[in-house]
């Protein structure tokens, strides 16, 4: 199997940029919402998309995320909708890296082999579970990288060194680093110690470095585009797509990313 | 597991270095929180080898909560059970429930830690009350969380809360009961983690605090232990204790679970079994919620279910970790009484023992009519009254159909 994270990193760097990774919950705002999400999502410029798999209790996340959870499990999301939309996306030919986004709860309720299993035949290449650092992951990461799934773990301002080389012993694809201390949600202006946080990690490191938390506009990716390789858009492309109507959603999704991506708005690049 | 688990004195091997009870507790948590539970739990075992840390944590126990708390022989419900009963009575603490033992000693080690600024979540108040009470003691800036409905229902302990100068913060999401505050209070925490201390109040979340929290509570069980000895000369044959997080029922269990004494703790089966309930070791099955695995109501999908009881301190989906090994190692019983049986249990015991307790305790007065028959009047039963029923009269009165 390609590794599509790898292919996605070496294209970014080729190109001299990062790769931007939108986050939205799957199944939301309408169960069968996301395929077209994810779609113009690429069209404008995203350059790999986490789904987000909904959690009763996301301690991780700000308001935005959490009110998007609780509507996508009212509408009936699961986590066999989850991977169905996984495989739904590949089906419509869309080929960027697809990481699911979420708690271990549901990974546990589903099983977790057959969940590693279930979301890699999706096509699903990678899991990042907020609340499940390296030293708890052991009975995930042997079916997960058994069945192809890269381990994403998260690094915050607040890790240690030994704290980060557990993350990057453990974790492969690329490693999260949370741009703040604090839960997911936007924010004015990029933390201003995160440079020498993302060096700290650097130093340590070969995996390719993504950040997020509180990136919500142009000048945030650009500022991280500096310091790393990549950039996730969580609450802010959420909170686009809560404020779009369902016929205006696909252009306002690419308009928003071609606004954060710094991409020529143009003719609509063709989705391999 | 070996052929005699009592005899391996688990209270002292468990749990391992990672927090684990068997296959529950753990760290699942935001690593941005991860440096601070390893402080914390530095922090701790400092403390713990600190014969100050002790001196001051007693003297407060005795001259500001008042302990040792007494032992009540309770004879006219001994004659109604049939069997000798005993209360201990965490009720007569001050603020009025065993809360105040570990959050006073979470207060002290907030202090020794340099941490000015504390957070708490809250069920039915008595948390919030306990650690307001303790931030004003020691002049420490006190944020307590409180889901929108058990602020109606606990309206009184709000307004306590606010006059000992603790900040409020009601919570609208989810349930907007117990567990929501708790996810709430864990936001705070992932965002303040620097400069503040989360005093969780039970046994429940990440490693350090189920066992912490424990130790802290112990003392319920190390007294009530030594005052039967003195009293009766024997151990109790069987102890009870309500289960909502579990920080009373441990703390009643840890001393005595090398005892061969038979525990039993007693959650809220609310409106039934069948219905809606919190009886999360009797009907959920187990899970991850706010850091630990442990038992947890959920649907088939691992969405966490709203949990029901008339009593707001027993309304939530998850339970101590130490408490689902203790059930699945069958070391204690997990029973289950309903709302209906713990408002009889109220009324039953304020008018045989002048006692009102809170509607927590009630569930394990509730659950002496379950043992009746089965014990002689030889045997003894030991209840922790974990707290005073003052904070649920509105509730009862409500619940009875009586304007007060």
């Amino acid at each position: 199997m390609t590794d599509r994270i790898a292919a996605m990193f070496e294209r970014t760097r080729a190109e001299g940029r990062p790769a931007v990774i939108p986050f939205a919950p799957s199944g939301w705002p309408e169960p069968d919402a996301t395929v077209e999400v994810v779609r113009a999502a690429v069209e404008g410029g995203a350059d790999a998309f986490e789904l987000g798999l909904p959690f009763s209790d996301p301690l991780a996340d700000g308001p935005v995320n959490q009110l998007a959870y609780q509507q996508a499990i009212a509408a009936g999301t699961t986590t066999a909708t989850v991977i169905e939309t996984a495989r739904r996306i590949r089906d419509a030919g869309i080929e960027v890296p697809l990481l699911v986004m979420g708690y271990i709860n549901p990974l546990l309720s589903y099983g977790l082999d057959r969940f590693a299993h279930d979301a890699a035949e999706a096509g699903i290449d990678g899991l990042i579970i907020v609340d499940v650092p390296p030293h708890e992951a052991t009975e995930l990461e042997a079916p997960a990288r058994a069945a192809g799934l890269h381990m994403v773990y998260l690094l915050a301002p607040t890790s240690t060194d030994e704290r980060i080389r557990l993350a990057a012993e453990h974790g492969s694809g690329f490693l999260y680093c949370v741009s703040v201390t604090g839960v997911t949600g936007e924010r004015q202006s990029v933390a201003e110690d995160l440079g020498p946080f993302l060096a700290r990690v650097r130093a340590l490191t070969d995996l390719p470095l993504a950040v997020g938390f509180g990136i919500r506009e142009r000048a945030h990716v650009e500022a991280v585009g500096a310091l790393a390789e990549g950039a996730v858009i969580g609450s802010a492309f959420v909170r686009t797509i809560s404020e779009s109507s369902p016929e205006q959603r696909p252009e306002r999704i690419r308009a928003f990313m071609e606004e954060i991506t710094g991409r020529e708005p143009g003719p609509v690049p063709a989705v391999d | 597991m070996t052929s005699s688990p009592r005899g391996e004195a688990p209270s002292e091997r468990q749990p391992d270095a990672r927090g684990h009870f068997g296959i529950f507790g753990g760290q699942y948590v935001p690593e941005t929180l991860m440096p601070a539970l390893a402080e914390l739990e530095t922090a701790y075992h400092e403390a713990l080898g600190d014969p100050a840390f002790h001196a001051e944590l007693d003297g407060l126990l005795r001259d500001y909560v008042g302990r040792p708390s007494p032992l009540t022989f309770a004879s006219r419900l001994s004659e109604h059970v049939g069997a000798k009963v005993y209360l201990k009575r965490e009720d007569l603490n001050h603020t009025g429930a065993h809360k105040i033992n570990a959050v006073l000693a979470q207060g002290l080690l907030a202090r020794r830690m340099g941490k000015r600024r504390i957070i708490a979540e809250t069920g039915a108040g008595q948390h919030g009350v306990a650690t307001a009470t303790v931030c004003a003691l020691f002049g420490l800036d006190c944020i307590v969380y409180m889901g929108a409905e058990d602020v109606r229902r606990q309206a009184l302990n709000v307004f306590k809360m606010k006059v000992l100068g603790a900040e409020v913060r009601t919570v609208e999401a989810g349930s907007r009961t117990l567990k929501d505050a708790t996810n709430e209070a864990i936001r705070d925490w992932v965002t303040n983690v620097r400069d503040t201390y989360y005093i969780i109040g039970s046994v429940v979340g990440p490693h350090p605090y189920p066992a912490m929290v424990r130790d802290f509570q112990a003392i319920i069980g190390q007294e009530a232990r030594a005052q039967l000895l003195e009293k009766e000369g024997r151990l109790p044959t069987v102890a009870v204790a309500c289960v909502g997080g579990g920080s009373n029922a441990m703390g009643l269990f840890a001393p005595l679970l090398d005892d061969l004494v038979r525990l039993i703790g007693v959650e809220a089966a609310g409106e039934g079994l069948e219905g809606k309930h919190a009886a999360t070791l009797n009907r959920g099955r187990p899970g991850v919620l706010h850091g630990a695995r442990s038992y947890l109501l959920q649907d088939q999908w691992g969405q966490v279910l709203e949990a029901h009881s008339i009593s707001a301190g027993l309304d939530y989906p998850g339970v101590g970790p130490e408490h689902a090994w203790l059930k699945v190692s069958e070391l204690a019983e997990y029973a289950a009484v309903t709302d209906g049986e713990a408002l009889e249990a109220l009324q039953r015991l304020s008018r045989l023992e002048g006692i009102i307790p809170a509607l927590e305790s009630s569930h394990a007065i509730a659950y002496l009519e379950h043992l009746r028959g089965e014990l002689g009047p030889e045997d003894i039963v030991l209840v922790n009254l974990s707290g005073r029923g003052d904070k649920d009269m509105n509730t009862v009165a409500e619940t009875l159909g009586v304007d007060v």
